[in-house]
């Protein structure tokens, strides 16, 4: 009995220290110095949050805009997740047929491309907001179609493609890669 | 592979072996309570739990009593964690309005969070509110990874004290544990996280209208209060469904350094620690040296299953579950850790790697989660496999085996056999039992092959306390809630308590003194032996199955075939 007693208020106090105090003070301290991103990183379009930066939004059915990658979950948040397909499964063979096809005739690609692997697979969350610039550039030609852009549109959106491109972050980690969302706001700001 | 992502893998490491000593030389002033540079800020702290639990530090205990706090505490952790999930929605902090959890699945997470495996079968942003994930989840990470620790250090104190009942006092070590380790490493690591964009709010999940003119509701919440802890401590359960994939948990390569490489720091650094309380860093150096080969050894061959082309989708990198941020080698290098040591956080959907990288994550749940491990559960899972191994060597000479200066005798081997067999035994008789049982077939996402590597994988990782996924098992079912509820708990416990006891009996013990004929535990013979024993009982064990799971699925890969 007296263990048990010793065992509740030791448990009772660490909970309020790990449990309350703790994360009430990574709070107050993330809120302080990084409250943009403690917040979700929130994007807005004048007053109107239009997404956040760090969370994909499907773009598939809209010709103007670059397209990201494929999503298990369609790019509804709640819940995240991948497709947990394993590579012997039939169903995410014909996905990756049918997703080169499409991409293929979508962006008027050669037949023979070699098309960058993660426009073929869905990511992980469901929510990967990157495509590599090559995915991105593949797309260059669709896109300023559809927004009837002149030849010099295109340079110039060829070269905002290389401004947002972010490299390995601290020249070696990770892999160079394009933000979708923040691309196509960009793009909706040329003329 | 590139010379790029070359560059990681070689950075990881050198920091791991660069920072084990520097965090195993302090962890070692932390348990011994000599002064230490944290001490002046926290030590009021330290008294203040003691004050507050009504316990006097100098007090010490038989193995008995240890466990049986250690059980009280832990008994009293699951309860709380329990009712309160099935009553989150009558409780506040809870914005999105999430409702009851059910109570097989509080069952499950109850256990899951208590048993420091953390194995979501839940998603977190639809399931748990801000409460729960805040006083109940988070505070079992800490609280069970301090478990681990004490667990490990009455381990040291029976190996290093002679003729003695005393094991140490549970409540000082889980203090300890919690407030100079554990709580200023977390707090540093959330705070490096959130600026990298990992976020830290109580709002409620925002709407947005995307560009297309669609909605999107973003979940909100204190998120890297907890991811901090559920990396540091081995624990893994995340705070949104995809875990360490989720942007807003792991948002850049950096940030997935960090986490990637909490997985392995305290584990890492305790093996200094134990060489160092044993007297012989040596010898800690000599445990870290195999654990660490058997880790370069299973991440080889994930690559190289990654890496190679096969006839279904040609050359094409693997993307399939993994995030563009991070890439191959990232992914396999996080799936490689995290199997290794405990965690089960994972960035990247397991159920979709190569057969063989996902075989590699299997082998890895299944020999015990001894490759750096749990926060302490890993070392006092070696140390059962090292005593195995002086025995094996012992019974080969002909002498009678010792290990640091304490003789191995029938008992200390039965218990060492319980602690190996149990949690092998729950994993193929559960996994036996879900394959031919409708609902254990009814929740699998795969077909062929890979539909049994799901289940086995499952079982694999609750016994280990491991808690990654394949996670298209779909395991929120009253089956598989209680049948991998109740495997977390003999591959927690069941190992636990066996280790005590072999704790208590070794204490007893007299010490005999170093001599010629001492079968040496610090050279590269013992490395060598130790892996083949871990190896061969692993194998022995397991192979069976892994052959009617990944390895087939391999082979069948390789032919083009599907399910």
């Amino acid at each position: 009995m007296k263990s048990f007693v010793i065992a509740l208020r030791i448990f009772l106090f660490l909970t309020v220290l790990t449990g309350v105090a703790y994360p009430l003070l990574v709070t107050g301290i993330a809120q302080l110095f990084f409250p943009s991103k403690a917040n979700g990183s929130i994007i807005y379009n004048g007053n109107k949050p239009v997404g956040s930066s760090l969370i994909g939004q499907s773009f598939d059915s809209s010709a103007i805009y670059f397209h990201s990658r494929p999503s298990a979950i369609s790019y509804n948040p709640l819940p995240s997740g991948g497709s947990n397909y394993g590579l012997t499964s039939r169903k995410l063979k014909e996905q990756f047929e049918q997703r080169k096809q499409l991409f293929t005739s979508d962006n008027l690609l050669d037949a023979h491309t070699e098309i960058p692997s993660e426009m073929l697979f869905a990511s992980a969350s469901g929510l990967d907001p990157h495509i590599s610039p090559e995915a991105a550039l593949m797309q260059v030609d669709r896109v300023s179609g559809a927004r009837h852009f002149s030849d010099s549109g295109k340079i110039i959106l060829k070269n905002l493609i290389h401004q947002l491109t972010e490299p390995p972050q601290f020249l070696c980690l990770g892999q160079e890669r394009i933000n979708v969302l923040l691309l196509n706001l960009e793009t909706d700001k040329l003329k | 592979m590139t010379i790029l992502e070359l560059i990681q893998v070689i950075l990881f490491f050198a920091l791991l072996i660069g920072l084990t000593p520097i965090l195993g030389n302090f962890l070692y002033k932390v348990f011994i309570a000599r002064k230490h540079f944290l001490y002046p800020a926290l030590g009021w702290l330290e008294r203040l739990t003691y004050k507050a639990g009504g316990i006097n530090p100098d007090e010490e205990s038989n193995w008995r009593t240890y466990a049986f706090g250690l059980l009280l505490f832990n008994f009293i952790g699951f309860l709380f964690l329990f009712v309160m999930q099935l009553l989150q929605s009558h409780l506040p902090l809870n914005p999105a309005h999430v409702r009851d959890v059910s109570w097989h699945s509080a069952f499950n997470t109850a256990v899951s969070f208590m048993t420091n495996t953390n194995w979501q079968g839940y998603s977190g942003e639809t399931t748990m509110s801000y409460l729960v994930q805040m006083i109940g989840l988070t505070v079992q990470n800490f609280v069970s990874a301090a478990t681990g620790i004490a667990v490990l250090l009455a381990l040291i104190r029976g190996l290093t004290r002679k003729t003695t009942e005393q094991l140490g006092n549970f409540w000082v070590d889980l203090t300890r544990s919690t407030i100079y380790v554990l709580l200023p490493l977390a707090i540093l690591f959330s705070i490096v996280l959130t600026g990298q964009g990992v976020i830290q709010n109580f709002h409620s999940y925002q709407t947005v209208q995307t560009l297309t003119g669609k909605t999107q509701e973003i979940p909100m919440g204190p998120a890297a209060s907890q991811i901090a802890i559920k990396q540091l401590g081995t624990n893994g359960g995340g705070f949104f469904n995809a875990n360490s994939a989720h942007p807003f948990e792991n948002p850049t390569p950096f940030s997935n350094f960090l986490e990637m490489f909490a997985i392995l720091l305290i584990p890492a650094s305790l093996t200094f620690t134990y060489g160092k309380m044993t007297g012989s860093v040596r010898h800690g150096w000599t445990i870290f040296t195999a654990m660490f080969i058997l880790l370069l050894a299973g991440l080889c061959v994930s690559l190289y299953a990654e890496y190679h082309g096969n006839p279904i989708f040609g050359n094409h990198a693997l993307m399939e579950g993994k995030e563009t941020r991070f890439g191959i080698t990232n992914s396999i290098l996080w799936s490689t850790s995290t199997t290794a040591a405990s965690n089960g956080s994972v960035n990247a959907m397991h159920d979709s790697l190569s057969p063989l990288a996902g075989m590699v994550a299997m082998v890895n749940l299944m020999l015990g989660e001894v490759i750096f491990g749990g926060v302490g559960a890993g070392l006092y899972g070696m140390v059962i496999f090292i005593i195995l191994t002086v025995f094996i060597a012992g019974l080969m000479v002909g002498r009678t085996p010792e290990y640091l200066g304490k003789k191995i005798e029938a008992f200390e081997v039965q218990m060492t056999l319980i602690a190996i067999l149990l949690p092998s035994i729950v994993i193929l008789v559960f996994t036996a039992w879900a394959s031919v049982s409708a609902p254990g077939l009814a929740s699998l996402n795969n077909n062929g092959p890979h539909g049994f590597s799901e289940i086995l994988y499952a079982f694999g990782s609750a016994a280990g306390n491991n808690g990654s996924a394949f996670a298209g098992l779909n395991a929120n079912t009253v089956f598989y809630n209680l049948a991998l509820g109740t495997a977390m708990l003999i591959g927690r416990f069941g190992v636990i308590l066996p280790v005590m006891a072999v704790a208590g009996s070794l204490a007893r013990k007299k010490s005999t003194p170093v001599s010629s004929g001492t079968f040496r535990t610090d050279n590269w013979l013992f490395i060598a032996l130790l892996i083949g024993i871990i190896l061969i009982v692993g194998g022995l064990t397991f192979f069976p199955a892994l052959a009617l799971g990944p390895i087939i699925e391999h082979l069948l890969l390789m032919n083009g075939i599907t399910f």
